[in-house]
């Protein structure tokens, strides 16, 4: 459907594009089920940093905080890329894997569901 | 000597009001009009529009006159007996922040978007009611500056409201619905605003301010509430007169109707998320629960009007349903996220009191003690081992409404609502159907949203760190942000009121 507007085939800039971002692409993580954390946090990442440092430098900065936190067993942790089961190789890097500008990862931590299972 | 007869009431309004519009000659009308026609809305005979106002200019100043002169009087007496002192708590002022940083902005936002419908609408009935509504709106933005200015000289938050509008992560979410309104074309704006706000919507934010200010012993905000009371009733009018105006012009106009009502409905109702937080927590006597406001004022009072409008094949707006169904969790999602974000607020947040956390229980029986309540508790326990918890990473945020995503899916309170549209090779993410439609209806205008935390991270708001970023904001740190235990703005009240309580003890 083309925009209603004064000028036939107005278009906005695109403000969000990934040039923007200084060589970093931004990537949405969000731990389920434990909404202390209110949304999926956005983290400006170069392209080429490998998964391992998403889970081992990124991850802890910003989730750490949490009770469940220290509890999780990464082997058995289930991941989604862009709405799909994604089973992450470590050493690759982000854009080897897949993720893009813009990307969201969720991630469930079996057996962790918040505190006392309130999901937050 | 010729005599004139006196004018009877009906000539004069006509005289004073179409009467002073013209059909242009040197140039064609539709030149000299040409913005009420793009959106593709018919209007085959201007004249049939019915004023909703029925004032002439110089009875207007006459009513508006004699309101200014008993709000000044009472904003005087508020000022010079120290009113601030004898509200319930200096808790209650963080309602007075969100108000003058997000919503008093909006009433010059309001101001100007009328003004420009008073030039472009062909019809000349329209423009001299949407000038007169031009004016007083800028009347309310001016009684709420001036009103609020004395709580400035003792409160934390308020000294720079225009400048913080323009930049601040949360205030984006009000500014950007008022800049889509503004953007459109005049009949996209005129229900945008008259209709969907200020006809359906506008008591959900008018009876949690103005009521929320009487119940906390707020004079000088009930004074400018009342003060703007009778101009929001002919806005009312304005607002039901536009849509039936429409709709009887030209059957091919409800299909268009129908999708501004749909999509400002939703709009609206994600504004109003931040209202429902500022009615459920800021207010330490409550006066109703966000969920029983929802119910009078749209569940019952929404259908009465819609049933009333199906004449013209109007439907009740698109996921209203869905709004309903977040009633209980909608206030408890949007405090825990400021809660969450205080240190980059110019709002203080706290966990709410056991007597608190009992009305809430009270009032939201399906959600409260099963996911908030554990929560509050989880973050009283950090703060007693002296770690009071920040989110300290930036969230993701709605490219619509601009709401960080923290909205639950209406059918599972444990999952929060994720919606992605690709266009042109790149992702769009936003919190909802309703604010997905309005992307994919029109991408080529979303794709410029302004979003804060891009912006953060693009570098264009004052630097990297998040000091950086609340000085760009013209915040004073330590002051204006953070936790309200502790803060300034607590220790001034309890020095003020510590005498007050001694001689109560005694």
């Amino acid at each position: 459907m083309a925009v209603t507007a004064s000028k036939p085939g107005y278009h906005g800039p695109f403000l969000d594009k990934v040039e923007n971002f200084h060589g970093n692409q931004i990537v949405y993580l969000h731990w389920e089920e434990h909404l202390m954390f209110c949304a999926a946090l956005a983290f400006p990442l170069p392209p080429e940093m490998p998964f391992r440092d998403v889970v081992e430098k990124i991850i802890p900065a910003s989730y750490s905080l949490h009770p469940d936190f220290e509890k999780i067993d990464w082997s058995q942790v289930r991941w989604m890329l862009d709405g799909k089961t994604f089973v992450p190789d470590l050493d690759k890097s982000l854009k080897d894997l897949g993720i893009g500008h813009k990307s969201l990862i969720r991630f469930w931590t079996p057996g962790l569901s918040g505190y006392r299972g309130s999901f937050s | 000597m010729t005599t004139h007869k006196k004018l009877s009431a009906k000539e004069k309004y006509n005289v004073m009001t179409r009467g002073l519009g013209w059909d242009t000659t040197y140039q064609p009308m539709d030149k000299v009009f040409p913005y009420d026609k793009f959106e593709g809305i018919k209007i085959h005979d201007w004249d049939a529009w019915q004023d909703p106002f029925r004032l002439t200019m110089d009875a207007y100043w006459k009513f508006q006159a004699e309101k200014e002169r008993k709000l000044y009087a009472v904003i005087d007496a508020f000022g010079q007996n120290n009113g601030h002192l004898g509200v319930t708590d200096a808790r209650y002022i963080n309602a007075l922040k969100f108000f003058l940083t997000g919503v008093t902005p909006l009433e010059y936002g309001a101001h100007r978007g009328y003004a420009r419908l008073g030039r472009h609408f062909t019809g000349a009935g329209a423009r001299v009611a949407a000038q007169m509504q031009s004016i007083d709106e800028l009347r309310h933005c001016q009684t709420q500056f001036h009103t609020l200015s004395h709580y400035n000289k003792f409160f934390d938050g308020l000294h720079d409201p225009v400048h913080m509008f323009d930049r601040v992560w949360y205030l984006s979410v009000p500014k950007s619905y008022f800049e889509d309104a503004m953007t459109a074309g005049p009949f996209e704006f005129i229900t945008a605003i008259s209709f969907s706000f200020e006809y359906v919507l506008t008591n959900l934010l008018f009876v949690p301010f103005m009521s929320g200010a009487a119940f906390n012993r707020d004079m000088a905000t009930v004074t400018f509430g009342f003060s703007a009371q009778s101009d929001e009733s002919r806005h009312m009018t304005l607002g039901i007169e536009i849509i039936k105006f429409m709709l009887e012009q030209d059957e091919a106009n409800l299909p268009i109707v129908q999708r501004y009502i749909d999509k400002w409905f939703w709009r609206g109702f994600r504004l109003l998320s931040l209202v429902s937080a500022m009615m459920d927590y800021m207010l330490p006597r409550k006066v109703l629960s966000w969920a029983e406001a929802w119910e009078v004022y749209f569940e019952d009072a929404g259908a009465a009007l819609f049933k009333d409008l199906s004449r013209y094949g109007l439907k009740m707006p698109k996921y209203h349903e869905q709004a309903t169904a977040i009633k209980d969790r909608l206030s408890h999602e949007i405090w825990t996220t400021f809660y969450n974000y205080t240190q980059a607020a110019a709002i203080h947040t706290w966990i709410p009191s056991e007597s608190e956390m009992a009305w809430f229980s009270e009032k939201y029986p399906t959600t409260f003690d099963k996911v908030y309540r554990p929560r509050y508790e989880m973050w009283a326990k950090m703060a007693q081992e002296g770690k009071r918890y920040y989110n300290g990473t930036l969230p993701q945020l709605c490219q619509v409404c601009q709401v960080p995503m923290v909205f639950s899916e209406h059918d599972d309170i444990t999952k929060i609502a994720f919606r992605v549209s690709e266009y042109k090779g790149e992702k769009y993410h936003s919190c909802s159907d309703g604010c997905r439609d309005i992307f994919e209806f029109e991408p080529e205008k979303y794709v410029q949203s302004w979003l804060p935390v891009h912006q953060i991270y693009q570098g264009n708001c004052g630097g990297a760190s998040v000091e950086d970023v609340l000085k760009w904001y013209h915040f004073n740190l330590g002051a204006d942000n953070m936790e309200y235990i502790g803060s300034p703005d607590e220790r001034r009240w309890n020095a003020w009121n510590g005498p007050k309580r001694l001689l109560a003890a005694e």
